[in-house]
């Protein structure tokens, strides 16, 4: 369990333009789920704006797509800095997702022999955090899972695979994902699940959004 | 109303694509050249958000099965009708039985055609935008092929006029391959020497290049510091990954990444960026914000004349 987190003084935000319709306002440099909430309602209280179209938080900052015909850099970074300074709403806890994974990846008994751990570990820590959804993205559906447990932390592969099957479920980092979609990929593939993350037809067409949690579940074929 | 009797390379619907779907992950999409697929709606009449094609590298062959107007904007090909040689940045009028066909390209890489009414296209997420990956929005979530019936979305309220035309001086500067950028967020991730070649080195796009984006041939820009949490990107950033070797993100760009983005081309540019081909030589050249604004006035005032009544 987490101790309670002292209220910490709103650190400063950095903004940078990303061409003249958009912005990325940083809020820091570190993945950390605190950073990660206050980048989700920033996001949430921008998309209210009559001039912001989009605002799309990341790990610990927030793209910002904005009408340049509504307003400036200057203007909207004032209201940024304004509302990054606030305490942020409460955080709902976010929906929990569990998901079955049949740990049997291509890539388990590498990553074993590299962690030096059987594969049975393996599958029970990577089961075993209620992970948080950081950040939405990438390609449809996909989302960035974390933190991972240190005892299983590897850097990416050398060699990207130039396919990876729909549903393989991967680490790499402190991270961990499903891909939603066979698309190349440098993750690690320790496992794979039936869950579709990629819902064409609804709205949002994904099925975890940014400050969801969740859980795997060790299951078999 | 149009019967395609050859498609073209890679001939898409597109429209002003779906800014509310990044959050999800899936890409902006929509036309790749907006200057050219907003002059052609409005040289029909149309919105300039309605559905036009997107005709990659070779356009298609249409029939008219119905008479109708429509304008082709964009890249440059020889167009003719019924064999005839027909002007492009103009609303043209094809009669029942019309053909409309594209033939050799003079320059640019996309051209977009616009039908009076808008296209009738599937909707996905708020867009006409065709999406490959997901096989949705347009037609049928794929690119045309022969024998594809396109409709039109709704009949006009007012008959539409041919005649309106857009002048070459008011386009993008289509001849001029030095795109406008703005310093990104970490230009200083780049080494001095890279920073030097950023803004002056001659870049080229290389053949991997598409709706996503183009990796760009070149010098290779080292980078250094820690791996970046990922966060959202924008189309015209220029990425730099591990490699060294520059990306310029375009329309299906992938939403969110972690590799430093050291530029971003401004949105007046990025007509111009669209109608690149492999093997065009490219520079980027910095610019102020104000700069960038001017630069998108100065195209949005173009558009404007389309909305004055036609003389």
């Amino acid at each position: 369990m987490r101790p309670p987190r002292s209220v910490r003084p709103a650190s400063r935000v950095r903004l940078h333009p990303l061409g003249d319709t958009a912005l990325l306002a940083e809020l820091g440099t570190r993945l950390d789920t605190a950073l990660n909430t206050r980048a989700i309602a920033l996001a949430t209280a921008l998309k209210k704006r009559r001039d912001v179209r989009q605002a799309v938080a990341g790990y610990a900052g927030v793209t910002v797509h904005f009408d340049p015909d509504q307003t400036t850099h200057e203007t909207l970074g004032a209201a940024i800095k304004r509302l990054a300074a606030k305490r942020p709403p409460m955080a709902e806890p976010g929906r929990l997702h569990r998901i079955p994974v049949v740990y049997a990846g291509p890539d388990l008994e590498e990553v074993a022999a590299r962690l030096n751990l059987t594969r049975e570990t393996i599958a029970e820590l990577h089961s075993k955090p209620i992970y948080r959804v950081f950040l939405v993205g990438f390609v449809p559906g996909w989302a960035y899972l974390g933190p991972l447990p240190e005892e299983l932390e590897l850097p990416r592969r050398q060699v990207p695979r130039t396919q990876v099957p729909a549903g393989s479920v991967a680490i790499a980092g402190r991270q961990t994902g499903i891909y939603p979609l066979p698309t190349p990929g440098g993750w690690h593939l320790i496992g794979r699940t039936s869950v579709k993350l990629f819902l064409p037809d609804r709205d949002p067409p994904c099925l975890f959004r940014a400050g969801d949690r969740v859980k795997f579940f060790a299951a078999n074929l | 109303m149009l019967r395609v009797l050859e498609p073209g390379l890679f001939t898409t619907v597109q429209d002003l694509g779906r800014p509310n779907a990044i959050a999800s992950g899936v890409p902006p999409g929509g036309a790749m050249d907006r200057f050219a697929h907003r002059a052609a709606n409005l040289l029909v009449g149309n919105s300039e958000g309605d559905a036009t094609l997107e005709c990659t590298l070779t356009g298609p062959h249409l029939l008219a099965e119905r008479s109708c107007v429509v304008a082709i904007a964009g890249a440059e090909f020889e167009i003719r009708i019924n064999g005839q040689v027909a002007p492009t940045w103009t609303g043209i009028f094809l009669g029942k039985g019309d053909h409309l066909a594209f033939g050799a390209r003079r320059s640019g890489g996309r051209a977009y055609v616009a039908v009076a009414g808008g296209i009738q296209a599937d909707r996905w997420l708020g867009s006409a935008s065709t999406n490959l990956m997901a096989a949705r929005g347009g037609m049928n979530g794929r690119n045309m092929k022969a024998g594809d019936q396109i409709g039109v979305a709704r009949e006009a309220s007012r008959p539409a006029v041919s005649g309106h035309h857009l002048p070459k001086r008011l386009h993008p500067d289509y001849g001029n391959h030095t795109l406008a950028a703005v310093v990104g967020p970490h230009l200083k991730r780049l080494d001095p020497d890279s920073r030097g070649l950023l803004f002056k080195a001659a870049f080229k796009v290389s053949r991997e290049a598409d709706r996503m984006g183009y990796r760009l041939d070149g010098p290779r820009l080292g980078t250094s510091g820690d791996e970046l949490l990922s966060f959202g990107l924008t189309a015209g950033a220029v990425q730099v990954p591990h490699g060294g070797q520059a990306i310029l993100l375009m329309a299906d760009h992938q939403t969110a990444g972690g590799y430093p983005v050291v530029a971003t081309v401004v949105s007046a540019s990025m007509p111009v960026a669209a109608q690149l081909v492999p093997g065009d030589e490219l520079h980027f050249a910095e610019v102020t914000l104000d700069r960038a604004h001017q630069m998108r006035l100065s195209l949005a005032n173009a558009l404007d004349t389309l909305r004055e009544p036609a003389r």
